[in-house]
C-alpha cells in the first residue's frame, strides 16, 4: 500500500549521510544492530509437499519433486511436486465442476469468502511475510510493509466487487468466464496470486494456479487460509511444478481463460498457444522503464526514487526504473548524490528488519544478472557498485550503476531483472521521450521535475501503462497496472482489472 | 438490340486508398469483382503484401497527428464523413445492392445505417475517456488517474460475411478504432470490395487525415499475414479472416500476431450469422485502447 511503501522509499539513513561499507550492522551516525525476525514465525515448513486439488492436499500422479532453498542460505527448505499433465487435469476437472455452484452463488456470498480470505491474511501477515522472506529472499521489511498489505487489501478490494458487476461497466449481470488457469512468477509470489485470483473469483470463476518453481511455499499455505475460509472445494487449486506444468495447464483444452505474469518471450509462447482458440488472455511481462530526471528535479528525492525505482525487490521487478534517464545539466550532481545514498543500502540477511537488498532469489537469475552485467562491461559501458560485504553462503549481488550507457547496449535493452541501473543522458525533453520510447517494451516509467506541464506533457507522450510522477513503484488494488506493446495486455486492478475474467 | 448507345457511361477505376492517395497496386495486376450472380462489375486492385508494407508506413505515419488531435477536432473529422456519405448515398446503395445482392430498398438502408454509425461514433470521441478512465481511490496520499490511449496502428480484416458486411460491416469496424485516436490498415473484403474502395474516396474528401485508413483490395491470404506479422502493427482486427484454413484464416493469423504480442480480435463463432444492424455497442471502441496510470503525490 502506498502508504507503508513509504517507508520502504525513505529508510532512516538520509542522502546525506556519510558513505559507509553496505552490509556492517554497526558504526557511525547511522550504524545499526542487526534486528532478524525469528524464522520461527514462518510457521512449520512440511519437509515435502504436494497440489491442493478440490479442496485437498493430494500426491502428485508423478514421482519427480523439486526442491524449494531460501536463497539467502542455499539451504532446501522443503520438497514439492513437480506437476504433471495428469495433475493438471485433475485440477482442471475440480475447478471445472465447482465452477456450476461458484458461479451460480449470489455475488454477495461470494464477497463474504473474499472479505474472509483478506481477514485471515491480515491475521497471518506475520507468518506469511516471513515465510515469504525465506522462501523468495526479499526484505523482511518489504514483505511486511508491501507485500502483505497488498495482499490483503486486493482481496478486500475484489471482494467488494462480487456484488456489484452489474454497475462496473460491462453491461447487466456480466457472466465469468469458466476455468481460469493462471501462472505466476517468483518475484511477488503472494501478491501475484491475489492479483489473479481476486478479481477472479470475485467475477464467478473458479482457478488452478500454478507458483513458480523457486516460489511455492506461500501459495501452499494460502491453500490453508481457503480451507480456514470455508471455500467450497475446487474453487481455488493449487498445482506446483516447473514451466512444463505451466504449459500443461495454459493449454488444458478445458481451461476458459489463462492469466499469466512473466517473462515476454514466455508470455509470447503462451499467446500462441491460445491462438485460434475460444480462450481469453491477458498477459503482464516484461519491462525496461525509463525513470526521467530533468534539469529541475528535487535531486534528493528523485535519487530516493531511483534507489526504489531499481533496488526495491533486489530489482526483481518487472516495472523497475532500470534505465535512468537523466538531463546532461543535472547528471553529476545528480549522480553523486545517487553513489553515496547507495553507498548507506545494507545488502544482506532477508529477515533482518535493517536490510534494503535481499538474496538473489535463485543460483539461475544471479547468473543473468552476472551474464547481463559482465555484457555491459564488455560493451563499454562504466561499471560502480558501493564498497560491500557480502554474506558468504547464499546468491547476491552488490547494488550496481552503470554510466556511459549508450541504447544499443544490451543493459539499455534487455530487461536484468536485478539490481543494476543503467545511466543515460539527454538535453532536451523530446530526445527524452524518443529515448524513453526506444524500448520494445511499455510497463512503466518515472518522470522528476518540479513543473506540472512538464509532467503532464511527458506523461501524455510516454508509451508506457503507469508512469510515475516524482514517485516510484506504487501500487494499490484500485489503481490498474499493466503494459503497453511486448508489455503484454489487459489491466490488473481496479475496475479494469474485472475486465479480464468477465465474458464481455 | 445494336450494342450502341447513345452516350456511354465513364466507368470508374476502383483504386487502392493509401496515405490519403489513390494509388494503384504496385503489382500492376487487378482482380474481377462480380456481383452476387457472377456478373462482371469492375476490376479491383489486387493489393500484394508490398501494398500492405506501404499502407503500414502510411498508417505509422499518421499516428501522431491523428492521435495528438483533440477528441472534439476528430469528432468533427468523423461527423464530416458521414455528410460526405449522405451526398453520396444512391451511389454506395447500388454498389451494396450489386456486392451483397440485395435488394435497392434494403440497400439504401444499410447505408443509411453507415451514415448513423459514422454519426454514433462522432459522438464517441469526446466521451470515451469519460467511461473508460477515471481517477482511482489509492490508499496513500496521491493523485492517481487512469486514462485510455489509442493503441497505435490496427490492421484491420474487414468484414467478408454477415447481413451488411460490404459497407455497414466495413464501417462498424473502422470507425471505433479511429475514433479513439487509432490509424487503420483494412483489408476489404475480397469478394465485395468495392464500397470500400468508394469509402476511400468519401474519406478523402471528409478532413481525415491521410494515412489515417488505408484500404486494400486483394486477396485476404496475401495481405493479412502481413499485417498479422508486422513490427509496427500493434493490433489486429480479425473480423472478417474467415477462411477455415490457410494463410487467410483466424488461428494462424493471432498466431503471427503473438510474435509482436499484438491485441487481437477474434472473428464471431458464426460470422455468417453475423447482423451489422445490430446495435454496436461499446465493446470495439474499447478494444483498441490502452489504460495509462499516472500517479503523482499530495502535499504542500
Amino acid at each position: 500500500m502506498a502508504k507503508n511503501t513509504k517507508k520502504t522509499e525513505a529508510p532512516a539513513a538520509a542522502p546525506q549521510a556519510p558513505a559507509e561499507p553496505a552490509g556492517k550492522p554497526a558504526g557511525g551516525l547511522f550504524g545499526y544492530a542487526p534486528a532478524p525476525e525469528s524464522p520461527a514465525a514462518a510457521g512449520d515448513i512440511a519437509s515435502s509437499y504436494g497440489h491442493f486439488i478440490g479442496g485437498q492436499f493430494v500426491d502428485s500422479s508423478g514421482s519427480e519433486a523439486l526442491k524449494t532453498v531460501n536463497p539467502a542460505t542455499e539451504q532446501v527448505l522443503a520438497e514439492f511436486a513437480r506437476g504433471t499433465a495428469e495433475d493438471v487435469d485433475r485440477a482442471v476437472a475440480a475447478a471445472r465442476a465447482a465452477f456450476t455452484d461458484w458461479s451460480a452463488l449470489p455475488g454477495s456470498e461470494r464477497a463474504k469468502y473474499l472479505f474472509r480470505i483478506a481477514r485471515i491474511i491480515q491475521e497471518r501477515s506475520r507468518e506469511l511475510a516471513v515465510l515469504e522472506s525465506i522462501d523468495n529472499g526479499k526484505p523482511i521489511r518489504e514483505t511486511r510493509d508491501v507485500d502483505l498489505p497488498l495482499v490483503a487489501a486486493h482481496f478486500f478490494y475484489y471482494a467488494g466487487w462480487a456484488d456489484k458487476l452489474d454497475f462496473a461497466g460491462y453491461g447487466p449481470n456480466p457472466k465469468p468466464l469458466g476455468v481460469a488457469g493462471q501462472v505466476i512468477p517468483w518475484n511477488f509470489p503472494l501478491l501475484m496470486l491475489a492479483w489473479k485470483i481476486a478479481p477472479a473469483l470475485a467475477t464467478g470463476n473458479t482457478v488452478v494456479l500454478k507458483p513458480a518453481e523457486t516460489t511455492p511455499l506461500t501459495a501452499l499455505r494460502f491453500a490453508e487460509i481457503c480451507r480456514q475460509a470455508g471455500l467450497p472445494k475446487g474453487v481455488v487449486n493449487i498445482v506446483t511444478g516447473d514451466g512444463s506444468t505451466g504449459a500443461a495447464l495454459t493449454a488444458h483444452p478445458d481451461v476458459n481463460k489463462v492469466a499469466f505474469t512473466g517473462s515476454t518471450p514466455v508470455g509470447r509462447a503462451i499467446a500462441k498457444q491460445v491462438a485460434g482458440t475460444r480462450k481469453k488472455l491477458s498477459l503482464e511481462l516484461g519491462g525496461k522503464a525509463a525513470n526521467i530526471v530533468f534539469d529541475d528535479a528535487p535531486i534528493d528525492q528523485a535519487v530516493e526514487g531511483i534507489v526504489n525505482g531499481i533496488f526495491f525487490n533486489q530489482g526483481h521487478v518487472c516495472c523497475a526504473g532500470s534505465r535512468l534517464l537523466v538531463q546532461e545539466s543535472v547528471q553529476d550532481e545528480l549522480l553523486d548524490a545517487l553513489k553515496r545514498r547507495m553507498g548507506t543500502l545494507r545488502v544482506g540477511d532477508p529477515l533482518d528488519k535493517n536490510t534494503d537488498i535481499g538474496a538473489i532469489n535463485s543460483a539461475e537469475q544471479l547468473a543473468r544478472i552476472t551474464a547481463l552485467t559482465d555484457a555491459g562491461e564488455a560493451e563499454g559501458a562504466e561499471r560502480w557498485s558501493p564498497a560491500c560485504e557480502l554474506p558468504g553462503t547464499g546468491f547476491w549481488f552488490r547494488p550496481t550503476l552503470f554510466t556511459g550507457v549508450s541504447q544499443a547496449h544490451r543493459i539499455a535493452q534487455e530487461e536484468i531483472f536485478g539490481p543494476v541501473l543503467s545511466v543515460l543522458t539527454f538535453r532536451t525533453p523530446d530526445e527524452a521521450v524518443a529515448k524513453a520510447n526506444n524500448t520494445p517494451y511499455g510497463l512503466s516509467a518515472g518522470i522528476w521535475t518540479e513543473k506540472g506541464s512538464r509532467i503532464l506533457w511527458t506523461a501524455s507522450r510516454l508509451r508506457a501503462g503507469v508512469v510515475w510522477a516524482n514517485t516510484f513503484n506504487k501500487f494499490d488494488p484500485t489503481s490498474p497496472f499493466g503494459g503497453y506493446k511486448e508489455s503484454g495486455y489487459g489491466r490488473e486492478g481496479g475496475r479494469h482489472g474485472l475486465e479480464a475474467y468477465l465474458d464481455v | 438490340m445494336s450494342d450502341v448507345v447513345s452516350r456511354l457511361d465513364v466507368l470508374k477505376t476502383y483504386k487502392l486508398y493509401v496515405g490519403g492517395k489513390f494509388p494503384r497496386s504496385e503489382s500492376g495486376r487487378v482482380y474481377e469483382v462480380t456481383d452476387a450472380k457472377g456478373e462482371w462489375l469492375a476490376n479491383a486492385p489486387l493489393g500484394t503484401r508490398k501494398d500492405a508494407r506501404d499502407a503500414v508506413v502510411a498508417a505509422r505515419a499518421a499516428v501522431k497527428g491523428w492521435s495528438g488531435t483533440t477528441a472534439y477536432n476528430r469528432g468533427q473529422v468523423l461527423y464530416r464523413v458521414a455528410e460526405m456519405l449522405q451526398g453520396r448515398r444512391e451511389q454506395f446503395a447500388a454498389e451494396v445492392a450489386l456486392s451483397e445482392g440485395v435488394g435497392a430498398k434494403k440497400a439504401a438502408a444499410l447505408v443509411d445505417a453507415a451514415i448513423d454509425r459514422w454519426v454514433w461514433y462522432a459522438g464517441w470521441t469526446d466521451k470515451v475517456a469519460q467511461i473508460a478512465g477515471g481517477a482511482n481511490p489509492v490508499a496513500g496520499p496521491f493523485f492517481n488517474l487512469s486514462t485510455p490511449e489509442p493503441t497505435g496502428v490496427v490492421g484491420i480484416v474487414a468484414p467478408q460475411a454477415g447481413y451488411g458486411h460490404s459497407l455497414l460491416g466495413l464501417v462498424s469496424v473502422i470507425a471505433p478504432a479511429v475514433a479513439t485516436g487509432n490509424t487503420v490498415v483494412v483489408a476489404a473484403a475480397a469478394d465485395a470490395p468495392l464500397p470500400a474502395l468508394s469509402l476511400g474516396e468519401v474519406l478523402a474528401t471528409s478532413d481525415v487525415p491521410g494515412g489515417v485508413v488505408n484500404i486494400l483490395s486483394g486477396r485476404t491470404a496475401d495481405i493479412a499475414p502481413t499485417l498479422a506479422s508486422h513490427q509496427d502493427v500493434n493490433a489486429l482486427d480479425l473480423t472478417g479472416a474467415i477462411a477455415a484454413d490457410g494463410p487467410g484464416a483466424a488461428g494462424g493469423l493471432e498466431a503471427l500476431a503473438a510474435d509482436t504480442l499484438k491485441r487481437v480480435i477474434r472473428p464471431e463463432p458464426d460470422p455468417f450469422a453475423q447482423d451489422w444492424t445490430n446495435a454496436p455497442g461499446t465493446d470495439r471502441l474499447l478494444s483498441f485502447l490502452e489504460t495509462k496510470t499516472v500517479w503523482h503525490p499530495m502535499g504542500i
